[in-house]
C-alpha cells in the first residue's frame, strides 16, 4: 500500500489534491482512499490531507503516520510543523518551492533520504502563470507523477478534468504538465551530476 | 457503476435513487455535504418530483419530515451531534406516530466542550427513542443501507436512522458502486402509507393516549422492532441477490472461526480492526471481529449465538455513559448473560481521537493476557488528567477544565489572565 501525506495551508487546495490523487489512482483501476485531517480549518492554518493507494480494498481508517510520499504545498510550514515525521527511509518528498533543499535550510533531509527521491518544484509560480492564482495542488500532482512514476500524468490530467470544468480544468492540466516536465528535467540534471 | 466519490455524495446519490418526495434539513458538520448534494440534485431537476424544504432548525427539520410523512410523502432528513439533540422531541414523535422517515446521522461528538469530530455520542443519546439504528462500516455500506432503510421503514411503518462516521466516512473519497435507477426501483417499491392525512378520507394522527393504551402503543413499537430482527437479514439477503454484495444485516462476523477472543465494534473502525485482527491471526492468535450492523433492534439472540463458543469478548466503542462506562457493552452483557465469558470495554476515539492499529494491537495484547480491566480508555493521557486533578486540589478557583487542559497540552486557547 502506498501512503501519501499532503501538507499545506487552508485555501491551497490540500484536500482537493488528495481527492484528485485518489481519482487518478481510481482511473488506473486501483483502490484509493482520500481523506482530510478533520477539523474546522481556517484559511492559512496548517492543513493535512491523506491518500492511500492499493491493489485491494483499503479498510484502514487511521491517519497516515508513516508516509511513503510527502507533498509539501507551502514551504513556510517546513520550520513550523514537523512535516517529515514518520517518512519512510525509501520515501519521496516533493516541495512547492523555486528554491533548493539547501536554500530552504533542510540539508539534513538530503542526508536522511534517497537523493533522487527529493525534489522541489516552483508549483506556485507555475500556477500563477496558468491560473493567475497561487493554487499549486494540480501542478504538484503533475510533479509527483514525474518524481515517482507511481501515477501517470494522463491519469492526473483526467482527475483534474473530473474535479474542475472548462478553462479552469485546462489551466490546471497545463500547470500539471509544466510541473511534470520541470521535475523530469531536474531528475535528469541530478542523474548527470551523479554520473559526473 | 463504479465511481470514486466522497461518502456524502454517495449517500446523496443513494437517497436520490430512493425517490424521496420531501427532503428537509438544517446544515451541520459533518452532515452538510449530504444535504448540499441533495439540494443540488433537486435544483437541477435530476431528482423530481421532490420538494427540498429549507428550515430554520433541526427541530423544524424533523417536524416538517413528520408532517410530510403523515401526508403520504417519502421523507428524508439528515443531521449530527447537537442537531440531533435539538430535534430530540420530534425524533421521539416520529417513532411514536409510526412514520417511516429515514434520517442519516453523520456521527459526531456532543459538547461541551464543543467538538466537531467523530464519535457515537449523538446517535447513542437517541438509543431508546424507538427508531431503528443501522451502522455503516464503509461508504459502500452507507450507500446500500439507505436503500435498505427506506424498504424496512416503510414495511414496518417505523423510522430508521442510518449512522455513518462523520468525517471518517462522510468526507472520505473512495470507490463505490452506484446502482441504476431501474435496479433500485425493482428493490424498493413505491411508498404505500399505512396512515395518511387525506382530505377525502379525513383522519386525525397523534391522539392523546392515556394509561388505558399507552403501554400497548409502546409495546407495539417494541414488537415491530422485534419483527425487524427477522426482516433485516431477509432484506440484506434480497439486497445481496440483486446487487451482489453483503451490506446490512444484523451482524458482520469476520474471521470468527474458532475465535477464542472476539472484538465487537460498530461503524468504520471495523476496517482498522479487521486489518489488526489479520495481523494477529497471521501470528496464530485465534481472534475474530463481530461488527454490530443493527444496533436497534439489538440482535440479542444472534449475538449470544455468535459469542457462545468464545472465551473473551472486548467491546470497542466510540460511546461512553459517564458514571457507568460502555453503552454498547451494557447491551452486549445482556446478550451473553450466564455465559462463561470474560468481558471488557474499551472506550476509544471520543471526540475524533484517531484509533490506530498500533494502539489496538497494544490493547488487544493485554486482553489476550487477561490483563485488561473491565473498562479502559484507549490512549488516555493519564498525566493530563492527574495534573488537572492536582490543580483542583491545590486551589478552589481552578478555572474552566477545557481551557486548563488545552493550555497544558500546548494548544493555543483563550487565556484566563
Amino acid at each position: 500500500m502506498l501512503q501519501i501525506r499532503i501538507h499545506g495551508r487552508g485555501g491551497q487546495g490540500v484536500v482537493t489534491a488528495a481527492e484528485m490523487l485518489s481519482l487518478a489512482a481510481f482511473e488506473q483501476g486501483r483502490f484509493a482512499q482520500a481523506f482530510p485531517s478533520f477539523g474546522s480549518e481556517r484559511t492559512g492554518a496548517p492543513v493535512v490531507a491523506f491518500c492511500r493507494i492499493d491493489d485491494r480494498e483499503i479498510r484502514l481508517r487511521e491517519p497516515i503516520q508513516a508516509p511513503d510520499v510527502l507533498i509539501i504545498q507551502d514551504p513556510t510550514l517546513l520550520h513550523q510543523v514537523d512535516v517529515f515525521q514518520g517518512l519512510k527511509p525509501e520515501g519521496y518528498v516533493l516541495i512547492n518551492s523555486k528554491r533548493s533543499f539547501d536554500e530552504l535550510g533542510i540539508q539534513d533531509v538530503l542526508r536522511r533520504f534517497r537523493r533522487e527521491r527529493l525534489v522541489t518544484v516552483p508549483a506556485g509560480e507555475i500556477a500563477m502563470k496558468h491560473l493567475r492564482r497561487p493554487l499549486p495542488n494540480a501542478a504538484l500532482l503533475g510533479g509527483f507523477a514525474a518524481l515517482s512514476g507511481l501515477v501517470a500524468l494522463e491519469s492526473v490530467a483526467s482527475a483534474i478534468r473530473h474535479k474542475f470544468k472548462g478553462a479552469v480544468a485546462e489551466a490546471n492540466v497545463t500547470a500539471a504538465r509544466e510541473a511534470f516536465t520541470c521535475v523530469q528535467r531536474e531528475l535528469e540534471e541530478l542523474n548527470h551530476a551523479r554520473a559526473n | 457503476m463504479l465511481e470514486q466519490i466522497e461518502g456524502s455524495v454517495a449517500v446523496a446519490r443513494a437517497v436520490a435513487l430512493c425517490r424521496p418526495e420531501v427532503i428537509c434539513a438544517y446544515p451541520i458538520s459533518p452532515q452538510t455535504h449530504i444535504v448540499e448534494g441533495l439540494g443540488e440534485l433537486v435544483r437541477s431537476g435530476a431528482l423530481s418530483p421532490c420538494e427540498f424544504i429549507n428550515v430554520e432548525s433541526e427541530f423544524a427539520a424533523m417536524s416538517v419530515a413528520i408532517g410530510a410523512s403523515a401526508a403520504g410523502a417519502r421523507s428524508y432528513t439528515a443531521t449530527a451531534s447537537q442537531g440531533l439533540l435539538f430535534m430530540a422531541e420530534a425524533v421521539y414523535n416520529a417513532s411514536g406516530l409510526g412514520l417511516p422517515i429515514v434520517m442519516t446521522v453523520a456521527n459526531r461528538a456532543i459538547g461541551a466542550p464543543i467538538n466537531i469530530w467523530n464519535d457515537h455520542s449523538d446517535s447513542m443519546s437517541q438509543r431508546d427513542c424507538g427508531w431503528l439504528q443501522l451502522f455503516a462500516e464503509s461508504n459502500q455500506e452507507a450507500l446500500d443501507l439507505h436503500l435498505q432503510a427506506f424498504k424496512l421503514a416503510e414495511e414496518l411503518s417505523m423510522p430508521v436512522m442510518v449512522c455513518m462516521d462523520g468525517f471518517i466516512l462522510t468526507h472520505a473519497y473512495e470507490r463505490v458502486s452506484i446502482p441504476s435507477q431501474a435496479e433500485v426501483d425493482a428493490f424498493l417499491p413505491p411508498y404505500e402509507p399505512r396512515q395518511v392525512l387525506d382530505p377525502n378520507e379525513p383522519v386525525s394522527i397523534g391522539a392523546m393516549v392515556g394509561p388505558e393504551a399507552f403501554m400497548e402503543v409502546r409495546y407495539l413499537a417494541h414488537k415491530k422492532q422485534r419483527m425487524a430482527l427477522e426482516r433485516i437479514p431477509e432484506i440484506a439477503a434480497e439486497f445481496r441477490a440483486r446487487f451482489g454484495r453483503d451490506s446490512g444485516g444484523l451482524l458482520h462476523p469476520y474471521r470468527m472461526e474458532d475465535a477464542e477472543t472476539v472484538v465487537i465494534a460498530l461503524g468504520s473502525v471495523l476496517g482498522t480492526l479487521k486489518d489488526t485482527v489479520d495481523e494477529l491471526r497471521a501470528a496464530g492468535v485465534p481472534i475474530g471481529v463481530l461488527g454490530i450492523a443493527s444496533f436497534r433492534p439489538f440482535p440479542l439472540e444472534a449475538l449470544r449465538a455468535a459469542l457462545s463458543p468464545a472465551k473473551r469478548v472486548v467491546v470497542l466503542e466510540k460511546s461512553f455513559s459517564v458514571g457507568l462506562g460502555g453503552v454498547v457493552s451494557t447491551d452486549v452483557r445482556l446478550a451473553v448473560a450466564g455465559l462463561a465469558l470474560r468481558g471488557s470495554t474499551v472506550v476509544a476515539g471520543l471526540g475524533g481521537r484517531a484509533i490506530t492499529k498500533d494502539s489496538l494491537l497494544c490493547v488487544l495484547a493485554r486482553a489476550l493476557r487477561d490483563e485488561l480491566p473491565d473498562l479502559t480508555f484507549l490512549d488516555l493521557d493519564q498525566g493530563l488528567v492527574d495534573r488537572q486533578l492536582e490543580r483542583e486540589r491545590a486551589v478552589r478557583r481552578s478555572g474552566p477544565i477545557a481551557e486548563n487542559l488545552l493550555r497544558d497540552v500546548g494548544t493555543v486557547a483563550s487565556k484566563v489572565h
